[in-house]
């Protein structure tokens, strides 16, 4: 885990920065190399995070990974779900109803609005800037209270089922909801006011943190930091799963050379594309089932356990045994607010998973942390570890 | 068929050694001696285009043998299509030749998949753990490693 010390050829400084620093967001320790204050070398330290759930997971029916994955990415807990359920939903061979892949996709949007919010306030705040935090945070905290309506957790709702979700939409929802992406634009305007044109923001952002387009392939970059570098994909588009063909939405780009301007820019805007999309899921949202009707997936209603004994024992089974998808392995991957989220399982066939890996998008980004720094002024560092929206929880696993 | 069978059976005869459908993904089984030609073609032929290596896992198919499997997830933003590659190792020794030279992200995953799975990745820029601390011992995502400590 340390990184071993480089042998020093002329007078350069090692500098720790982290594990404990509000601008490593979360526990992540930066050892760099300064040459007065240019950066030369900068080694990224991970694994103080580290939970082994991947490892976890083997011990677990499908059912009971799923607050694990809650904790993944914590600022955008429900995402994980989703990519988790359509994995296993995948090895299982089934389709979820339409009335659940709304629901899953207006809370996913929601949730992607919420973690680029925290993004931007921390991003911000990282810089210099104090106010978006509490403008963005005035948001955030309605998303929270939306969540917590649906499965009453906030951070870690663990709402999502296989094959469909936990319960229906409680009474007052939808139009909450409704009137929270009505009025998120005008809301959105005050981040935009703030920093878009901010004579600082764009000194400490413009042409900081480049990376051209194959440098992000080659460097797996997925998801908003690679848009930021005119990558035209999205998975929402281009793989869709979970009923994304039907709403309409753009796919923002960056329109500069990718800096962490332009991969700001792409955020904001994604912020109101998916605000578009739970709203258009909002209103077109279809009646129905909210989870596979079949007794080997879905748990069965709870006045049913209490009345009938084919019920019971089937509960009873879905809860010791839980589902037990075929022999095989599948990868599925979403559009996470940070980028490709994948899970790759391998079934034996039994009820628990023989292994789950997990693509987490910010490991993956970390990996270009000495490419972006090599030559830029320790200050830059934290403009680099901002833009990269990584969440430590997510890295370390 | 995946479009990608036909190409690595005609450039590679000797190293598909398998090819399985499931669930509408596909996988390729080839001889992991020939893995970084086969990234590499597969990633420069434009007919290909696999310029996005995804991820790479280490599954541990205790006590089947070959036991050890790595597996190369790629995905081609011209076609919008995956690919899924992968090479068994021996228990006794896994050792494959390190891709990173191919794609600079499989640095993170390889050491990771070092890390947690014991796989060694030859020529690898630096394959240390990247997770767990320096001095552990044992390859935790290994089945016979337990779940719970002593």
């Amino acid at each position: 885990m340390t990184p071993v010390l480089p042998e020093r050829q002329y007078d350069t400084m090692l500098l720790n920065v982290g594990p404990s620093h509000p601008s490593t967001h979360g526990v992540l320790r930066v050892l760099v190399e300064l040459d007065g204050e240019v950066i030369v070398r900068a080694m990224p330290d991970l694994g103080y995070l580290h939970r082994g759930i991947e490892k976890l997971c083997e011990n677990r029916t499908y059912h009971q990974c799923i607050p694990l994955m809650n904790r993944l990415d914590y600022l955008a807990g429900e995402v994980n779900n989703f990519g988790f359920c359509l994995a296993v939903e995948k090895l299982l061979g089934i389709e979820v109803p339409k009335r659940a892949q709304y629901i899953r996709v207006i809370i996913a949007e929601l949730t992607r609005i919420a973690s680029h919010i925290f993004w931007l306030g921390t991003h911000a705040h990282d810089l210099g800037a104090m106010t978006p935090l509490f403008y963005g945070f005035r948001e955030r905290e309605k998303i929270m209270d939306l969540c917590e309506m649906v499965s009453g957790g906030r951070m870690f709702p663990a709402y999502f089922r296989i094959g469909g979700v936990a319960a229906d939409l409680p009474e007052g929802f939808v139009p909450e909801a409704l009137a929270f992406v009505k009025d998120f634009p005008t809301k959105w305007k005050d981040y935009d006011t703030l920093l878009t044109e901010n004579p600082i923001w764009k000194k400490r952002t413009v042409g900081v943190g480049v990376m051209t387009r194959e440098e992000c392939l080659d460097y797996g970059w997925s998801g908003p930091m690679a848009r930021g570098s005119g990558v035209d994909w999205d998975l929402r588009r281009d793989n869709p799963y979970s009923s994304y063909e039907d709403f309409d939405f753009n796919i923002p780009l960056g329109t500069r050379e990718g800096d962490v301007y332009s991969r700001y820019l792409v955020r904001m805007q994604e912020m109101l594309e998916s605000a578009k999309i739970v709203r258009q899921a909002l209103e077109k949202l279809p009646k129905g089932d909210i989870k596979v009707d079949d007794p080997r997936i879905s748990l069965p209603p709870k006045e049913k356990v209490y009345t009938d004994i084919a019920a019971l024992i089937n509960h009873f089974k879905l809860i010791q045994e839980g589902v037990t998808p075929p022999k095989g392995e599948v990868y599925q991957a979403i559009e996470a607010p940070k980028g490709e989220m994948g899970f790759y399982i391998v079934s034996d066939g039994s009820g628990r998973p023989w292994r789950v890996k997990i693509r987490r998008p910010s490991f993956v980004v970390l990996n270009a942390t000495d490419k972006l720094a090599r030559g830029r002024l320790l200050a830059d560092l934290i403009a680099l570890i901002g833009t990269m929206d990584i969440v430590l929880a997510d890295v370390d696993c | 068929m995946h479009r990608a069978i036909e190409f690595l059976q005609e450039r590679f005869p000797e190293d598909v050694q398998e090819v399985v459908e499931f669930r509408g993904d596909t996988t390729i089984v080839v001889n992991p001696k020939a893995i970084r030609a086969i990234l590499t073609a597969l990633r420069d032929a434009p007919e290909m285009g696999y310029k996005y290596l995804s991820m790479i896992a280490a599954v541990d198919y205790h006590p089947a043998e070959p036991r050890f499997g790595v597996v190369y997830n790629l995905y081609s933003h011209r076609y919008r299509d995956r690919l899924t590659l992968k090479c068994l190792l021996p228990g006794a020794a896994p050792v494959i030749d390190s891709v990173v030279s191919v794609f600079s992200t499989a640095d993170f995953h390889e050491r990771e998949a070092y890390d947690l799975m014991g796989i060694v990745f030859k020529g690898h820029p630096n394959l240390k753990r990247i997770l767990l601390p320096e001095d552990f011992v044992g390859f935790p995502l290994r089945k016979e490693f337990p779940q719970r400590g002593q």
